[in-house]
């Protein structure tokens, strides 16, 4: 059973920290939007496609997704905005190739809708470009077995839970979580990691992620 | 004044360990700020905290003030004023008394810090002195629509600096530094923010004659014409149309600043007739402002311009409903409809109130949301973490760094 397994690598829980960072770009129109999605760093594509996550954890499910939110609720483009809320990022395993459903979302919806382009941002409304800047931080926290991971889930911050999750999937460009992969590799257990893996975390707040994998992991120690 | 531990009962341990962590990250480091004051505005007030925090994480932090005479206070209170994009003609010799006063600062200032982090104008020169070590400028004020030839002046020092920080993402312009997005934050230990028995706040109400009976709305600020007291009046009566209720106006006296005694005047002329409004100047009664905020039915925040606007976190983080006018920093609170409601007139203002005053379950969750999103986001502990990240930068120029 799987609680008696000790890992052949420890998992050593990481903090991801963040700040903001500003580039002074900014679109008040929907072409300027795309021009700009186009080239600014993936850094950008990631903190507006992230950020939501988590200085809303209490609001979630809400769309994570700043393009759409502004799309809808400053240009009035609500169909635009609900095809951009329902991009599965889970399909996506870099963010280059999100830059690219993104824009090209729009792009098809600027040829369909061509008045689209006359929508403008009123002063104060414009869409700042912000980058996201992680700083990744090992904590004291190392397990060797699912008992361990278990109880160290139940207090490690949510920044951590997050950073395991989502960016270490998609940013830094891994197959899969980073819980999925430990619990694959270094315990054998195909099953449970491809449980882990095999929701969609956008749909969630991060504490219901939380309680979510401790109560799959501790139904696995109970087998 | 609160010890760093005190405040993992409010934000969890977990948050604590984090910030402790990056504490260790900047052993060897002295961190140095340097403002234009030790009392008294905003900037003060949160120096006043982080630098003793910041401290008991094993950050080496000292602080610094620059000197400056009246005719430069008065000058870089025209800057402000211009930053804000106010009208008003900023004359060579302003900027000549500003230099002056910068060269005197410029040679008895010890910048020693490995870190040196000015804040706001007033000190901006002293980056002239910039050695080996990093420098960060912090602008507190809303610039999103500046006077050109204040700003183009202080462009010739922000250049020099090795990152710069705003409070909003509708300040930055293009500039050839790094910029960073961090916003202020409140003390939930400070006697502003702390919980307060309900008999104090009835001592408070007794002492003001504010009556308990009829709904009470509230906006905490100095009178100043950016935060729009006789708009705010306006919304007022145009809800007690409606409601029977009380509007109360309280905020510090302006001691520097002749212009809020004219304020003042205007408002107390405008409130002369109404027994319901009541204008309280509340210079540093932190306890009292907290009791009323307590009190209130309803928080207003109809600033015309704000640097920030922590009101509105104060107001949020008592879980009560707050209309606010979408400026500066405001937004980035209120996420209009789900902590909150935005504004952009006095015919909205008013609107959104008899709206919360009719609805009050409506209300109680916007105050609800909106203290779980200062929680998360505009709490000191937030702020000094943003703090230490933003040290930790300047030694890290990629977008993801392994510490």
């Amino acid at each position: 059973m799987s609680e008696l397994t000790k890992a052949s690598q420890p998992f050593r829980f990481s903090t991801r920290l963040h700040l903001s960072e500003l580039t002074g770009l900014r679109a008040t129109t929907l072409g300027q939007l795309l021009d700009l999605i186009k080239e600014v760093p993936g850094a950008c594509i990631y903190h507006h496609t992230h950020r939501f996550l988590q200085q809303h954890q209490f609001l979630s499910p809400e769309p994570p997704n700043d393009f759409a939110y502004w799309i809808t609720g400053v240009l009035g483009e609500d169909e635009l905005g609900e095809r951009l809320v329902s991009i599965d990022i889970m399909q996506y395993s870099t963010i280059r190739q999100l830059r690219d459903k993104i824009a090209s979302t729009i792009e098809n919806y600027l040829k369909d809708n061509p008045l689209a382009k006359m929508r403008f941002a009123g002063t104060g409304e414009e869409f700042h470009f912000i980058k996201s800047v992680s700083f990744i931080i090992p904590t004291s926290y190392v397990v060797y077995d699912l008992k361990e991971f278990s109880q160290v889930l139940k207090k490690i911050t949510i920044e951590s839970i997050y950073f395991h999750i989502f960016e270490a999937r998609l940013r830094l460009e891994k197959p899969t979580n980073d819980f999925s992969y430990w619990i694959e590799n270094s315990l054998g257990d195909k099953e449970l990691a491809d449980r882990i893996s095999g929701f969609d975390p956008y749909t969630r707040t991060l504490e219901d992620l939380r309680n979510m994998i401790i109560r799959i992991v501790e139904k696995r120690i109970s087998v | 004044m609160a010890k760093i531990e005190e405040y993992t009962p409010l934000v969890g341990q977990a948050v604590m360990d984090d910030l402790r962590l990056l504490g260790e990250r900047l052993k060897g480091k002295v961190i140095q700020h340097i403002n234009s004051t030790p009392v008294g505005g905003g900037v003060a007030e949160i120096l006043n905290r982080m630098v003793p925090l910041l401290r008991e994480l094993q950050v080496d932090t000292k602080w610094d003030v620059i000197k400056g005479g009246e005719q430069f206070f008065e000058v870089t209170k025209k800057f402000h004023n211009s930053l804000h994009g106010r009208p008003g003609e900023v004359s060579q010799r302003d900027f000549d008394i500003f230099m002056d006063t910068s060269r005197e600062n410029i040679k008895d200032v010890n910048t020693y810090g490995d870190i040196v982090f000015v804040h706001d104008p007033q000190p901006i020169a002293l980056v002239q002195k910039k050695d080996s070590n990093k420098w960060l400028w912090r602008c507190h004020v809303d610039v999103s629509n500046p006077n050109e030839k204040v700003w183009n002046f202080l462009m010739n020092f922000i250049v020099q600096y090795d990152s710069a920080v705003f409070s909003a993402p509708s300040f930055s312009r293009k500039i050839p530094i790094r910029q960073f997005l961090i916003s202020p934050s409140i003390d939930p230990l400070s006697d502003k923010n702390k919980e307060l028995p309900q008999e104090k706040i009835d001592f408070v109400l007794r002492k003001y004659g504010i009556e308990k009976n009829k709904p009470i709305i509230t906006q905490i600020s100095r009178f100043d014409r950016l935060k729009d007291p006789v708009g705010v009046i306006d919304s007022y009566l145009q809800v007690k149309k409606y409601i029977d209720c009380q509007l109360i106006l309280a905020g510090g006296a302006a001691n520097d600043d002749p212009e809020g005694f004219q304020v003042l005047s205007e408002v107390r002329e405008k409130a002369k007739n109404d027994p319901d409004i009541h204008i309280l100047l509340l210079p540093q009664n932190d306890i009292e402002v907290n009791a009323l905020q307590r009190a209130s039915d309803v928080i207003l925040q109809k600033s015309i311009k704000e640097g920030f606007g922590l009101t509105v976190s104060e107001a949020l983080w008592k879980a009560k409903p707050v209309v606010a006018s979408n400026v500066g920093g405001i937004p980035l609170q209120i996420k209009h409809k789900y902590s909150g409601l935005l504004c952009h007139s006095v015919e909205g203002a008013s609107f959104a109130v008899k709206q919360l005053l009719s609805s009050p379950e409506y209300a109680r969750k916007l105050g609800e949301n909106g203290r779980e999103h200062v929680k998360n986001n505009f709490l000191i502990t937030r702020h000094l973490r943003d703090y230490m990240l933003l040290f930790l930068s300047l030694y890290h120029p990629e977008d993801v760094v392994n510490l």
